[in-house]
């Protein structure tokens, strides 16, 4: 690029860029979310169990630690992971860090979406169980958690957009994810308009659908 | 009290004794003590909030006793024996204890996420332990018995509340129950599906030995299939005899309002 000319946007500039950042997204920025999304699914239901549990040793810590997730910001977490627990012995790449943060910090908020979930299950699933003599066992994953499953598919679907949303915070620990990447472009060229432009259109580009189809499916769902 | 009793050769298949249930400051239940011989079939009358569903709530161990003990065919069902003594039962204890006990609600309660035949087969299966094929063979009989054997695959939330009533009673009956108890289980239906439901419960009642306790407003079938009815009025048994004594000639000035009311009302 011949950095003379100031232009408004630079279209060979764009042409530039763009495979660069469309390679970031798929490998980095898609590949975080799937595996921050795996382990918020999977926490956050362990969360929601485990302050459900009746032996309050496990619930009040459980209480805390989820509103503690929630109550702090993802940067402070991604830095206290990355730059603070290898102090203690602990070191994690930059790429394990940012989905074991992402996914934490998820796992928080799917907690109070499978509560919700868990919560809205009417009293006479649970009796029908117990008449049967179901054990604890199958009566959560035969009876309860199918239908909870179903009835949060849409929230599920809303908090995956939402943490692939975050994804660029993982800048702060260098991950080279597509706004990570688009950020060097523009320190490399000292013009950010077009690389930061375009990573934004992509998002949304992948974001907006995925949205109009879980309305769709909340729809569906509802009927 | 009951001449009944007689009939029972052994234990009473259930006895209440003492029983007391509170919730909160306000008492439900107050020393209640009765016997139900096997294969007996009683019907609870009374107002609403005068026990008849706690009863029925305490033997499917839906809830706990505030006080006295309830034995079924001679055990404990809210209590387990530790050497002599008897302790409030441990949630281990009541899973195998209720499983002698099935229960029909008001509101069906069937599992929306499996279809009819798997409703029917899901407690034959991970309880008994039965083969996915002996537990289909049962629940395809069963179906068949309550008039639902057309509807196997189909999902519970597409039929009607009478025949997700059917399915609920065929549900229940799987898990061969020596006691099988019915809440107001035509309550929630339309009038013209209360006949088929009733209907069915006529045949099992007439084609089996199952000890049954019936809470119902449904004052024909009541007389028509029970031995003995009990008039509940504010926690406390005040009649109890056969149908034809209770409806033709009541004893009890409080039971021939109520069942007036009730026949009025129809």
């Amino acid at each position: 690029m011949n950095g003379t000319e100031r232009r408004l946007w630079n279209w060979d500039y764009t042409w530039e860029v763009l495979p660069e950042l469309v390679k970031a997204f798929l490998k980095l920025t898609l590949g975080i979310t799937a595996a921050a999304a795996v382990v918020a699914i999977v926490l956050g239901l362990l969360f929601a169990l485990g302050r459900r549990a009746d032996a309050s040793w496990i619930s009040w810590p459980t209480y805390w630690v989820v509103e503690f997730i929630r109550s702090t910001p993802i940067p402070i977490q991604l830095f206290f992971v990355y730059f603070g627990l290898p102090v203690v012995g602990v070191q994690l790449s930059a790429l394990v860090t940012g989905i074991a943060v992402l996914g934490v910090h998820y796992a928080a908020y799917m907690s109070e979406v499978y509560r919700a979930g868990i919560d809205a299950i009417p009293k006479g699933q649970w009796e029908a169980c117990t008449a049967l003599s179901l054990s604890p066992r199958r009566t959560w994953i035969g009876v309860i958690l199918p239908q909870v499953v179903r009835r949060i598919l849409p929230s599920t679907g809303n908090q995956i957009i939402a943490l692939f949303k975050e994804t660029p915070f993982l800048i702060v620990i260098g991950v080279a994810e597509m706004v990570t990447v688009a950020n060097q472009f523009g320190g490399q060229n000292y013009r950010y308009i077009e690389p930061i432009t375009v990573a934004g259109l992509i998002f949304l580009l992948a974001s907006y659908p995925t949205s109009v189809l879980m309305r769709r499916l909340e729809t569906r769902l509802a009927r | 009290m009951p001449a009944e009793e007689s009939a029972a050769t052994g234990e009473p298949m259930i006895r209440f004794e003492d029983v007391v249930k509170r919730f909160g400051p306000k008492t439900v239940l107050d020393g209640m003590n009765f016997s139900i011989a096997p294969g007996e079939r009683v019907t609870l009358i009374g107002p609403s909030g005068s026990g008849k569903t706690t009863i029925l709530r305490l033997l499917m161990t839906l809830e706990r006793v505030s006080g006295g003990v309830i034995w079924v065919d001679g055990e404990p069902l809210t209590h387990e024996r530790k050497g002599s003594k008897l302790e409030p039962a441990s949630e281990k204890y009541l899973r195998k204890a209720r499983q002698r006990i099935g229960m029909v609600f008001q509101q069906f309660n069937l599992f929306p996420n499996m279809t009819v035949i798997e409703n029917v087969m899901e407690a034959p299966v991970s309880v008994l332990g039965l083969s996915k094929d002996d537990a289909r063979a049962r629940g395809t009989e069963l179906l068949d018995k309550v008039g639902m054997v057309d509807f196997v695959d189909a999902h519970p939330t597409r039929l009607s509340g009478g025949q997700q009533q059917r399915v609920a009673i065929a549900r229940a009956l799987a898990m061969e129950p020596d006691i099988l108890l019915l809440d107001e289980v035509t309550s929630a239906l339309d009038p013209e599906l209360v006949v088929d439901v009733l209907g069915v419960l006529r045949e099992i009642a007439e084609t089996t030995d199952i000890t049954m306790l019936i809470v119902t407003h449904e004052m024909h079938f009541a007389r028509d299939v029970s031995h003995r009815v009990m008039m509940f009025d504010q926690g406390v048994i005040i009649e109890d005899g056969p149908p034809s004594k209770i409806f033709n000639d009541p004893d009890n000035e409080r039971t021939r309002t109520f069942l007036k009311a009730v026949l009025e009302e129809r």
